[in-house]
């Protein structure tokens, strides 16, 4: 039926229809008044329009079949003209690449400047997985949190994907070049006077060498650096006590006595890894014979080093200085005054027992002074440099950050500045807040930012430039000794990014790809003949051998430096947070989630005070309080911390932000915390005086921890620990009183359960050596495809990190004597509580004494779980295996620079979900899951060394905890062969296992932490 | 309602003859202009609503996942399996009153052994969700039954939910087949007696062609006694198969031997209080005075007495026994119980169960029906706070303190809960209007018992020769 010859609707003819009508009519639309037949047609036609098939006679019927099956044929022409996604397989296979079988690659990350290097497991073109790299004299095949957690920030959907300019728009390379070339050609006629630019340090040998031509060719330009965290008190200390700019190196290995003032040397500090592993070195007690090394530290807000101390005080961050001056009047053949005098003159006594062995190690956030006397100290302390040497600063020499960035304001608040190029960095969220550094910016007419996130100062400049993330690009790095390392791509980037040198290259040289860069810096430093095999055997190794910095002969010079007096009352201490830093890693899911050491708490900061403190204040955690600094107010909540100082209140960096993604940004959902940058003042960048903070509301904010503050019955056997003394007296630190003698006597079951003639699987860690620093948990989560969940879940005790590391305390509540961390997974238990009340078989123990999950034959009985005396099970309550897509329903959308475009999350979905691990199941929802020992791992070396009709040998099977972590604390391996070092370990006296009296046989067995006090000394 | 009834031993009241037996019971079926009452109404309306709350959050559920409730990694179970192990609790006077009663011989059950079997049922209807609906994976969750499959394999027979599947399933069966065997004859006299067009037919299918003749009973007789006999083991087994799932395992404060019989007695507490709570209203709203009297109410009130200081028994040789081991994490758990986050759940527990049920010693309150209603409703509450006390509250606290976390139950937790009460409430109305809610044979029997007893002692203890079981019931008069 066509509807051409319908009738025209006649106005006049419908107004006459209407006005007869009175009361409330509704007409659906003027044909339904006009009764017109269309309008019938289409109240009692579903279809209207269709030529009924009954109307068709048998020619047009074949018309329309013969159409419709050539139409059908299109289909065949994607290619043509429908666009077509590409599926293509090898057609030469690259060399070394088989599918199913994961290559490596040497690279290197960076964190505030120095490099660590890595080796990026990549699947078929797919990184999934970071592990130290063994030839880096750094990590010597270890990682820490932010290494492990950097793969995900690459597969980070909210990552910026384009260039983008002022008014949200998305601009092209292209655009930006023509326009930025133009400024700089302008900028050329007078020398660059107009021109800034802004960058976070760094120690690549190239991108220093272009900005020294930028320099050269642009001489009255100015190149100034930023870091909210940075290393300027060791340099100007060192300043101060050598009259050089240097940056001191230590040497735990031979340290027999350290001293940490404030210090963080596990897991902040440049060159932390190789800290760790040689202190634990130093440290690790095998046998009864063996020494171990002596820690004493003095702590403001509660470290990773203070809980490892024999010795620890708590000292408020101003009260350090007075601490590093008894101490360097003791050592220095004086009396020591002031505080803990006796106590620092025992210190002293016990330093100088050790001649280049013994270390004093100050914090980075401690003042100069206190840097200088404790360089003066080690100086004295180490005539032959045997735990110390200086060498020249591994970045940005010459320039400061605070003094650079204040200088910038300056000349930006006077107008000098017409062109500015940030490199990184968010300085409008992180400067300090006297600066005033986003109205200073607002000043600047052309202003570019480049960085990995669509972040604050993005917002505030014209240019916005994606910056490719490290396993997206070529460059250099150096080790905290100065060591050359190179950063490897693994991947094509993913988005629009470009790399910091390639976009100086092309901006004030030429275009050059990074990898040309690269080599032109590295084939300077080599001679010409050996260039290639030398480049190519330091990039497959991922370091340049023997370029580590020389030491430079250090002397004392000057007279002693003033300390400052401790703050009197309330103060405030600013402080880098353990896992999202400076704010530069907020929207990684992983670090987020990840409980920080000793608080345990996850997805935001809190103001942290200690005990007393809180009493004193009438506050309790989870309060909220207003506290003012500087006349700036910011609500944060309350956490109460044993063994934090007291009258000092700790505020971490790195939270309440407005952009830089998802995670990052929402409050209600995530953490969010509060903005400590907001409370930081250029004047006092580590620490000052507090007004009393005013309390705004009770118990009104939760914060997710992983754990409470429950201590331990003393009659519980979970923690074995004692002193070096008490250990020789008793190796194997357990008072046997409490269970009326030894259970193990008195089992039922037969000592070998398992009668498979094969290897049995088993593993030790090592409680004295596990400084907390949670690599492992982060390796694990990579490793096993483990989701994010969120602060509410976390809240709802649903984390699902397979690993955890309890934190137990000891003695007072408000000053505890010991703090030990016990790393718990799933121990594997020979007689497994969670197997029998399994409905289903769904876990059940292989023949080699792995407790398996049946991942496929779960139902979610959730029976396993409470029937698991460790607790080590973990659910997936929700859905929440594809990553982050959970968070998806709960965010704002993310504007783009000016605009409120949304960024679209489902492709991000998808890009989550390229990271995982391809040998480990990824388990939807309604499902148990745990520990497997890295079962995946055992496959792969079990197939190799069958496939060389041997079997596996000792130490070549390592779980990811056990590869990630620094102190090497975690060891696995055959306990049926009694030379592997697991079972060694394994029949240490101190190796115990946990809650034996139940029965269960963990194959997991933990080793007792032991403290080494000094004994002139009385806690 | 009556607050307050005289009491007396008689367990049939005022001039009955067979004709006002059916008349009374019957016509609650056969008119229904009966419950066009505000109370029927109004309740079942009430129930209706939480069922359909029930349904979203089943919904929700499965949409979900376990996630929308408060469970967490200590707590894998939390009000699921509480209202599972509730319910079925619930469920076991019902069977107690019908087998063991029965075969103890006791006439007064015939009065409510009907309604307690109907309840039985629909509290096992309401527990059977949780154990189905707590599964992460409910679609698979049949895995927990043995059946042929090509996956070759049977379900973990060492999992005491396995036998929780087992045990709940004869339960349930055995039920409802010992329901509806009585009902048949009972659906034959309704049948004969009705007159509308619709109801006849169905009643017809219903009461499978019962003539009432001597054969028929005959083997009535010997089904029921059969069933009563198989019954019986289940009134003992079902709930103590339940409390294995606790007692099996090692978690501090289920691993207690005493597990099995203060289960048992505790479900048989908390179903004589639920039926108490049900029949004291609706015998006031459908006049059923006369034949479930005083003497019915005060007997059950005994009962519920009896076993409700078994279990407080139970409560204290479980808190005996913690302090006498001397096993540390019992002790803990005993100390997080007492004087824990949780505390008012375990005082309010020893409140409800332990001191208000002492109320019925006193044969006065007995006769107070307000008072019967009340201890009634604590025991129902204070046997839910049992099941919270033994769940969630023993898991929060572990062998290893840093897993220590709370249990906070969310609305999802509270809806679900509700809704099977809503779904309880929609069956128990439904079976008031639609089924005799009092044998109506058996009473007839118990009728013609008393009446002879009756006329044995008017004519000075004369024995009369045993006359046999059979009355004429279903065929009419």
């Amino acid at each position: 039926m066509d509807t051409k010859d319908t009738q025209s609707l006649n106005l006049e003819a419908l107004r006459a229809k209407l006005a007869g009508k009175t009361g409330r009519r509704y007409w659906r639309s003027m044909e339904q008044i006009a009764e017109t037949d269309e309008f019938k047609m289409w109240v009692e036609d579903e279809f209207p329009n269709r030529k009924a098939i009954l109307e068709l006679d048998r020619r047009q019927l074949l018309k329309y079949m013969g159409a419709s099956m050539a139409l059908a044929g299109l289909s065949g022409c994607r290619q043509v003209f429908l666009g077509q996604d590409k599926i293509v397989p090898y057609v030469n296979q690259p060399e070394e690449l088989v599918p199913g079988r994961p290559l490596y690659y040497a690279s290197t990350f960076t964190h505030a400047g120095y490099g660590q290097g890595v080796l990026v497991e990549q699947h078929e073109g797919r990184p999934t997985k970071i592990e130290g790299n063994p030839d880096h004299p750094e990590n010597k095949g270890t990682s820490d949190h932010w290494m492990q957690a950097s793969i995900l920030s690459m597969y980070d959907p909210d990552r910026s994907g384009s260039v983008t300019t002022k008014d949200g728009e998305i601009g092209t390379w292209d655009g930006f070049f023509k326009k930025s070339r133009a400024a700089i050609a302008s900028q050329k006629a007078k020398k660059g006077a107009g021109l800034r630019i802004l960058m976070e340090a760094t120690s690549s040998p190239t991108l220093i060498r272009q900005l020294a031509a930028i320099q050269k060719s642009l001489p009255e330009a100015s190149i100034h650096v930023w870091d909210p965290v940075n290393r300027d008190n060791v340099r100007q200390g060192s300043a101060l006590a050598l009259g050089k700019d240097l940056e001191p190196v230590y040497n735990f290995e031979n340290a027999q006595i350290v001293v940490s003032l404030d210090a963080d040397f596990f897991s902040s500090m440049p060159g932390h890894l190789r800290y760790a592993k040689d202190f634990a070195n130093a440290r690790r007690v095998l046998g009864a014979e063996a020494e171990m090394n002596r820690l004493y530290a003095f702590e403001s807000t509660p470290g990773l080093v203070g809980a490892m101390a024999d010795h620890r005080w708590s000292v408020k961050a101003s009260g350090i200085g007075e601490i590093a001056k008894g101490l360097y009047d003791a050592v220095s053949g004086g009396t020591p005054s002031g505080p803990l005098a006796k106590e620092l003159a025992a210190i002293a006594a016990d330093l100088k027992g050790f001649p280049d062995a013994s270390i004093v190690v100050p914090g980075d956030h401690q003042p100069a002074a206190v840097h200088a006397l404790a360089q003066m100290i080690n100086l004295l302390l180490n005539p032959g440099r045997g735990c110390v040497k200086y060498i020249e600063p591994v970045t940005n020499a010459g320039a400061f950050s605070d003094l650079s960035l204040k200088e910038l304001v300056d000349e930006m608040n006077a107008g000098k500045v017409e062109a500015i190029m940030m490199l990184g960095g968010n300085p409008v969220y992180d400067a300090p807040a006297d600066l005033k550094f986003a109205e200073a910016l607002a000043k600047v007419p052309f202003k570019m930012h480049h960085g990995k996130y669509v972040d604050e100062t993005a917002m505030a400049c014209d240019w916005h430039l994606p910056e490719t993330h490290y396993l997206e690009e070529w460059g250099d790095a150096r080790a905290y000794d100065g060591t050359v390392t190179f950063v490897q791509p693994v991947s094509y980037p993913l988005f629009e990014g470009r790399s910091k040198i390639e976009l100086l290259a092309a901006l004030f040289a030429s275009p050059t790809s990074g990898y040309d860069l690269v080599r032109e810096t590295y084939a300077a430093t080599v001679p010409a003949a050996e260039f290639e095999s030398s480049w190519r055997k330091a990039l497959h190794v991922g370091v340049a051998r023997e370029t580590a910095r020389p030491a430079v002969t250090a002397t004392a010079v000057g007279t002693q430096p003033e300390v400052g007096a401790p703050v009197p009352g309330l103060e405030i201490a600013f402080r880098s947070e353990p896992h999202v830093f400076d704010g530069r890693y907020s929207n990684n899911g992983w670090l987020q989630e990840l409980p920080r050491p000793l608080t345990q708490i996850t997805w935001e900061n809190a103001a942290i005070i200690g005990v007393e403190t809180a009493k004193r204040l009438k506050l309790e955690s989870e309060d909220v309080i207003e506290l003012k600094y500087g006349g700036v107010p910011v609500n944060a909540p309350v956490f109460v911390q044993p063994g934090h100082a007291e009258d000092q209140v700790t505020v971490h960096f790195g939270y309440g932000r407005t952009r830089g993604g998802s995670v990052a940004t929402s409050t209600d959902f995530f953490g969010g915390g509060f903005n400590a940058f907001a409370l930081r003042t250029s004047k006092a960048m580590s620490f000052d005086k507090l007004e009393e903070p005013r309390k705004v509301a009770s118990k009104a904010h939760p914060i997710a921890t992983t754990q409470l503050h429950h201590q331990i019955e003393d009659d519980r056997d979970v923690i074995r620990s004692g002193t070096l003394t008490e250990y020789r007296k008793n190796p194997s630190l357990h008072e046997e009183a409490h269970h009326g003698g030894s259970p193990e006597s008195k089992s039922l079951y037969p000592d070998n359960i398992f009668e498979f003639n094969g290897p049995q699987w088993g593993m030790t860690i090592d409680m004295n050596v596990c400084i907390g620093c949670n690599a492992c948990a982060v390796a694990c989560q990579a490793e096993n495809n483990i989701s994010v969940v969120g602060k509410e879940q976390v809240k709802n005790g649903r984390e699902m990190h397979w690993i955890r590391i309890d934190r137990y305390y000891m003695g007072d509540l408000a000053n505890p004597d010991e703090t030990v961390f016990q790393p718990i997974a799933c121990v594997h238990c020979e007689k497994a509580p969670c197997e029998p009340v399994c409905p289903v078989a769904a876990t059940v123990h292989s023949h080699e004494g792995l407790n398996q999950m049946v991942y496929n034959r779960c139902v979610g009985t959730r029976y396993c779980s409470n029937n698991c005396p460790y607790k080590v099970r973990r659910y997936n309550y929700k859905n929440w295996s594809d990553n982050q897509k959970q968070f998806m329903d709960r965010i704002e959308p993310i504007a783009k620079i000016g605009g409120n475009t949304t960024t679209e999350k489902t492709n991000g979905i998808a890009l989550l979900r390229m990271l995982n691990n391809p040998d480990v199941t990824v388990r939807g929802r309604g499902v148990m899951e745990k520990c497997t020992y890295c079962v995946q791992r055992i496959n792969n070396v079990r197939i190799e060394a069958k496939k060389a009709g041997r079997e596996p040998r000792d130490g070549e099977i390592l779980t990811a905890c056990q590869q990630s972590c620094p102190t090497q604390a975690i060891v696995f391996g055959n306990v049926a062969d009694p030379e592997s070092q697991v079972s060694k370990l394994r029949k240490d006296p101190r190796s115990y296992q946990l809650l034996r009296e139940l029965q269960t046989r963990p194959r997991t067995s933990h080793m007792g932490r032991l403290r080494n006090p000094n004994p002139e000394i009385t806690a | 309602m009556a607050p307050k009834e005289p009491l007396n031993d008689e367990l049939i009241l005022g001039q009955q003859s067979n004709a006002t037996l059916d008349n009374t019971i019957g016509d609650l079926v056969l008119d229904q202009k009966k419950h066009n009452n505000k109370a029927w109404v109004l309740t079942f309306l009430v129930g209706f609503g939480m069922l359909h709350l029930f349904l979203a959050s089943v919904a929700w559920l499965l949409y979900t996942g376990i996630g929308i409730w408060g469970n967490n990694i200590p707590s894998g179970w939390g009000f699921d399996i509480i209202n599972f192990v509730w319910w079925i609790g619930i469920g076991h006077a019902g069977t107690l009153i019908s087998a063991i009663l029965l075969l103890m011989r006791q006439q007064w059950r015939n009065s409510i052994n009907r309604f307690a079997e109907a309840m039985t049922i629909f509290a096992v209807i309401c527990a059977a969700q949780y154990p189905l609906l707590h599964t992460g994976r409910p679609w698979v969750a049949y895995w927990l039954f043995p059946y042929p499959n090509i996956l070759a394999m049977w379900p973990q027979f060492r999992s005491p939910l396995i036998w929780d599947v087992f045990a709940v399933n004869t339960y349930a069966t055995v039920s409802v087949l010992f329901w509806l065997m009585g009902l048949i004859p009972d659906f034959a006299t309704l049948r004969d007696r009705a007159t509308n067009k619709i109801a006849k037919p169905i009643l017809g299918i219903l009461s499978f062609g019962w003539r009432g003749s001597a054969r028929h009973w005959h083997r009535y007789e010997q089904a029921y006694l059969l069933l009563a006999g198989l019954s019986t083991p289940l009134v003992l087994s079902v709930h103590t198969i339940v409390s294995y799932d606790f007692a099996v395992s090692i978690v501090p404060g289920w691993n207690v031997t005493v597990f099995p019989p203060y289960f048992v007695a505790g479900a048989v507490f908390a179903g004589f209080a639920m039926v108490l709570l049900l029949i004291i209203p609706i015998r006031a709203m459908y006049s059923l005075k006369d034949l479930v009297t005083m003497r019915h109410i005060d007997w059950m009130a005994k009962i519920m007495l009896a076993t409700g200081l078994i279990v407080f028994y139970g409560y204290i040789l479980e808190a005996f026994y913690a302090w006498y081991s001397g096993n540390p994490y019992e002790l803990k758990l005993l100390q997080w119980r007492f004087t824990g986050p949780y505390w008012p759940a375990y005082w309010l527990l020893i409140f409800f169960n332990g001191i208000v049920p002492q109320l019925m010693w006193n044969p006065k309150w007995r006769q107070n029906l307000m008072i019967v209603w009340v201890v009634s409703m604590g025991v129902t509450i204070g046997m839910w706070l049992e099941r919270f006390v033994i769940i969630p509250i023993s898991l929060t606290v572990n062998y290893l303190p840093s897993s220590d976390r709370m249990y906070i139950p969310t609305f999802w937790d509270f809806a679900m809960f509700a809704g099977t009460i809503g779904l309880f409430v929609t069956l128990m109305f439904l079976f008031v209007r639609f089924a005799p809610i009092i044998n109506i044979f058996e009473m007839k029997d118990l009728l013609h018992k008393l009446h002879q007893e009756k006329q044995r002692k008017d004519k000075g203890g004369k024995p009369e020769p045993e006359a046999p079981a059979e009355v004429p019931a279903g065929a009419g008069e």
